[in-house]
């Protein structure tokens, strides 16, 4: 019973943490896949503004004092310049400079308000997975013509959009005519229903930002060490720089606390399993006390009879383990070819799991310190036996 | 092969006194006592119950530590030695057996006789075939592939003298070790422990309210209230 507890603690142990690690990989592959692992905005700019509220007539005004002759420049203002600076990182392995802002997509019968991203497009493929992301149409459609968009999936569905159909994007500058070289989908609702991406020369004209506005959009090589990358970024150039897990840190907190939560219930049974052992060694030594005592008057030492408890302990773990893992590893499988469509901050057909060495090696470590424990009491008490007063106790 | 000096005791004791406490008071098991046994013969400790009989028995096998007196074992001051010093020499050189035969049920006889080899790291085989040996002698050649539970009284304390002696000890302790069996497997276990004594020249030391078997050793030491009253 004991051997079974373990064997199944380990199994649910290993999978309940592949699935939950297994949907956060998936999420973060996603978001670096969709908004990279840096952006880098705006710089920090000295504006030393006050604000005056002053009320007369009953009317209350406010007043706001710039510093003379001080400006505000939205996004970068010297894209080249700051790219250079960039190419010293040499964690960072793409830069894509994208230029966001609002357009009002018409598709003839509706409209929508879309998030339009100006991109060059080889520089985005750097810092995206939006080559895998396109479903319909191709990139070297978009490539090749200046005056096309790609549109994200949702929006699409929503304007009853298809493939090559002649979109107008207004606001900004004027009104632009465009046509729908591709159809994406990231997975994340949020975008595909708002994103649309132009030619970053397209969105410049439009938005009448030649010269500044844009942001920068990294990707790195290693895209667990962001947070120390944008530091150093935003110290040496000045500008703002967010980290993908500054970002995304309310999901990534979420995905923390079930993971840790799973841990800490299926934990338990390795405890019940710990106890159940416990309770069988504990019942064994009372039961077993005149023959530990025949044993230790033959010339066994404490020790060595703290080692028969001390072995079956180990025997059950080894067994439980070894038992666990298989059925750990054969459960995680299965559960992978399960189908599950899931859209809304990540796009998947089937359950996501991940193959993590540490989730077996956290599980195994759970186990040999319950399992250590519960042997070790009884093992210990076993040894203390005092094989006088228990003959003398015994006749 | 060592040899043994018949002359000098094989275990001499010195004014050995223990107490032991017991709900609230104080019992003094033992009040200075002293005497020897040589090897090659059979002494008896006879005397009322509580006497303290069993503590000498248990004082001279290094199962418990008197509270003062000396216990000389082959010339060596054994009673303040160390655990480990006591725990090998209950493995090497000193055999007990008991009013009952505590005998690990869930063992073959064999397995049973072997447990004292095993433990002082005589490979399995060796130490089967050499406790077979012992049960041969023991006239049980063909009980050792029993459970140790499945035989009758008499053969469960003639597995248990077995056991006690498959090591060769210098000192065989017998706690009673006919207190349970009929008149006829009494005189047959007494036999084996004499015959272990003269031919293995081994000091057998024997707690026992019989008697007859009592008289039939070669000293007799009576006991009272702690006390030796006659030798």
């Amino acid at each position: 019973m004991s051997l079974f507890g373990i064997t199944l603690g380990i199994a649910f142990f290993v999978i309940t943490q592949a699935q939950t690690s297994g949907f956060e990989a998936f999420f973060i592959r996603t978001i670096l896949g969709t908004n990279g692992a840096i952006r880098i905005s705006d710089s920090f700019q000295d504006m030393h503004g006050t604000v005056r509220s002053s009320s007369k007539e009953g009317k209350t005004r406010f007043f706001f004092h710039s510093r003379e002759g001080a400006r505000y420049t939205e996004g970068i203002e010297n894209t080249e310049l700051l790219r250079n600076a960039l190419l010293h990182f040499p964690e960072i392995s793409g830069i894509s400079e994208v230029l966001e802002g609002n357009a009002i997509l018409n598709g003839g019968s509706r409209s929508q308000t879309i998030q339009m991203h100006g991109i060059v497009l080889d520089d985005h493929i750097m810092v995206s997975d939006v080559e895998n992301q396109i479903i319909q149409g191709s990139l070297s459609a978009f490539e090749s013509d200046s005056m096309t968009i790609l549109l994200g999936n949702r929006i699409a569905q929503r304007l009853m959009l298809k493939l090559g159909d002649r979109v107008t994007i207004e606001g900004g500058t004027g009104n632009l005519q465009l046509r729908i070289a591709g159809l994406f989908e990231t997975g994340v609702s949020q975008i595909d229903k708002n994103r649309a991406y132009v030619h970053l020369s397209t969105s410049k004209a439009f938005l009448g930002k030649r010269f500044s506005g844009s942001i920068f959009q990294l990707s790195m090589f290693e895209p667990e060490k962001a947070p120390e990358i944008s530091a150093q970024i935003q110290e040496t150039t000045g500008h703002r720089v967010v980290s993908w897990q500054e970002r995304e840190q309310v999901w990534l907190d979420v995905f923390k606390a079930l993971r840790i939560s799973s841990a800490i219930t299926v934990s338990s049974i390795l405890l019940l399993s710990g106890l159940g052992i416990f309770n069988v060694f504990a019942i064994m030594v009372m039961e077993k006390t005149r023959d530990i005592a025949i044993l230790r008057s033959m010339g066994f030492k404490p020790s060595d009879i703290s080692a028969v408890f001390l072995w079956q302990g180990a025997i059950i773990l080894v067994i439980g383990i070894f038992l666990g893992s298989c059925v750990g590893i054969l459960s995680t499988y299965g559960i992978s070819k399960i189908p599950l469509r899931i859209r809304g901050i990540f796009s998947t057909e089937s359950f996501v799991v991940n193959w993590d060495l540490s989730h077996y090696l956290w599980a195994i470590l759970i186990a040999v310190l319950f399992v250590s424990i519960a042997s070790w009491i009884p093992a210990r008490r076993a040894a203390k036996i005092e094989p006088a007063k228990i003959i003398r106790e015994t006749v | 092969m060592e040899t043994k000096d018949l002359a000098k005791p094989l275990i001499r004791i010195s004014n050995l006194e223990h107490s032991f406490t017991e709900g609230e008071g104080t019992i003094h098991a033992l009040r200075g006592v002293s005497f020897d046994a040589l090897a090659g013969e059979v002494t008896a400790v006879v005397g009322p119950s509580g006497c303290g009989k069993s503590t000498l028995l248990y004082l001279m096998g290094l199962l418990d530590r008197p509270d003062s007196g000396e216990i000389h074992l082959e010339e060596d001051s054994v009673a303040l030695a160390n655990d480990e010093i006591r725990t090998n020499l209950r493995n090497t050189k000193i055999g007990f057996v008991f009013q009952f035969h505590f005998l690990i049920k869930e063992l073959t006889v064999c397995e049973n006789v072997a447990l004292p080899l095993r433990k002082s790291g005589v490979p399995e085989k060796q130490a089967l075939r050499k406790a077979k040996d012992v049960l041969c002698r023991l006239g049980l050649d063909d009980k050792c592939d029993r459970l140790a539970n499945k035989l009758s009284g008499g053969e469960q304390q003639r597995v248990a003298i077995a056991r006690a002696l498959v090591h060769s000890p210098a000192l065989l302790l017998a706690d009673e070790p006919t207190g349970n069996l009929d008149t006829a497997n009494s005189e047959k276990v007494f036999q084996l422990l004499i015959q272990f004594a003269r031919e293995e020249k081994i000091a057998v030391i024997l707690v026992t309210h019989n008697s007859e078997i009592a008289d039939n050793c070669d000293h007799i030491i009576s006991m009272k209230d702690g006390q030796i009253i006659n030798r």
